[in-house]
């Protein structure tokens, strides 16, 4: 189909505003209900780590993805210098790039402008970016740089509400309830990040990285996670390497 | 200098613009301007991935070991219970993120009623 063909395929099936509000409705999803449970978690770390609402509504509308965000809250417990926070969550945050990478070419149409997607990548995270991908081929090409619009902006705002409203209740939580928020976000992690693992290598990566942390904790504590993650990754990366030498072999 | 090291309502909007926005939004915008530049299995990536997975995985464990506010008076026994428990029933439910959350919390709950 030549791109004009395209252009009349998506016009027939609905304007922009539509698609928009389409996308806005595929936030309304299960993998949104997730996200919205793994913010709850959040916003209870946060107010646990001593942030007042204003600055955890900040983070969660300006940083975005949820990793990096617990990454920064972990480097503020520890007391961490700026230089040393902003290292750990720039690590935590490299596994944007390849996913922008592989979604840039599915959303873009040969109209499309730059700033339009370096405004959109804001809102690539985990949640977004799989269902995006899920439901681009039901997307008219020219319609999709909307559609990411609205699922991405709608997503954001959402939890950004749902971080607010958590933090104004956690106050007044009894204990255990208060516990069971705590344990939201590390299972939340533990879950999803074994299913987004793209290779034998990210599995491995995982399990040194949660036996390296508690370690790296105790006898390295302001740089633990940098440690653990560039330790756990290499021995993970050097697995890797040595299996497919073997395989050739 | 860390978040709470100077005094200002400003200094921490400053913390998390640059140790948070600027060191995500970076490797956003990098990912954009690469486009189809880079092939998604580059070596590169297989490693810069795995040491993004080992950071939030440490993460993941310093809180579950090392937790914060009223998850801290359970017993480390029991929070390891309830990840394990999370982590099973998540692989056994097809992984299905929403399975473990359930069992994760319906574990932690289930052990706070019956020894706490």
């Amino acid at each position: 189909m030549t791109n004009d063909e395209d252009n009349q395929v998506a016009t027939r099936a609905g304007g922009p505003w539509l698609w928009f509000l389409r996308g806005v409705a595929a936030s309304f999803s299960i993998p949104g209900l997730i996200l919205a449970s793994a913010f709850v978690g959040f916003a209870g770390l946060a107010r646990e780590a001593g942030l007042t609402m204003a600055e955890t509504v900040f983070m969660v509308g300006i940083v975005w993805a949820l990793p990096a965000k617990v990454v920064l809250v972990g480097a503020i417990l520890s007391n961490t210098t700026l230089l040393a926070a902003a290292f750990a969550v720039a690590l935590s945050s490299v596994r944007l790039m390849p996913m922008v990478v592989a979604i840039v070419p599915e959303m873009r149409a040969p109209t499309t402008r730059k700033w339009v997607l370096y405004a959109l990548s804001h809102f690539v995270a985990v949640t977004s970016w799989v269902v995006a991908l899920e439901r681009f081929p039901t997307v008219p090409r020219y319609r999709r740089t909307v559609f990411y619009a609205g699922l991405g902006a709608t997503l954001v705002v959402i939890n950004m509400v749902v971080v607010a409203v958590v933090f104004s209740l956690a106050q007044n939580l009894p204990p255990i309830v208060g516990a069971a928020l705590f344990l939201l976000t590390p299972i939340y992690f533990l879950t999803s990040l074994w299913g987004s693992a793209r290779e034998r290598a990210g599995h491995l990566a995982m399990v040194f990285g949660l036996a390296l942390g508690p370690v790296f904790h105790l006898v390295a504590p302001g740089v633990d996670l940098l440690a653990a993650g560039l330790l756990g990754g290499l021995m993970a990366y050097g697995w890797h390497r040595f299996a497919r030498r073997r395989a050739r072999a | 200098m860390s978040f709470a090291a100077i005094d200002a309502w400003w200094w921490p909007y400053l913390f998390i613009l640059l140790a948070g926005w600027l060191a995500t939004d970076c490797w956003r915008y990098l990912g954009v301007y690469l486009g189809d530049r880079l092939s998604e299995d580059a070596d590169i990536l297989v490693f810069i991935r795995a040491v993004a997975t080992a950071l939030v995985a440490a993460v993941i464990a310093n809180l579950i070991i090392f937790p914060a506010g009223a998850l801290a008076a359970t017993p480390l026994a029991l929070r390891i219970a309830a990840a394990i428990a999370s982590f099973l029933a998540y692989l056994a439910a097809g992984k299905r993120v929403f399975v473990g959350i359930l069992a994760g919390e319906a574990a932690l709950l289930g052990g706070i009623f019956l020894f706490g």
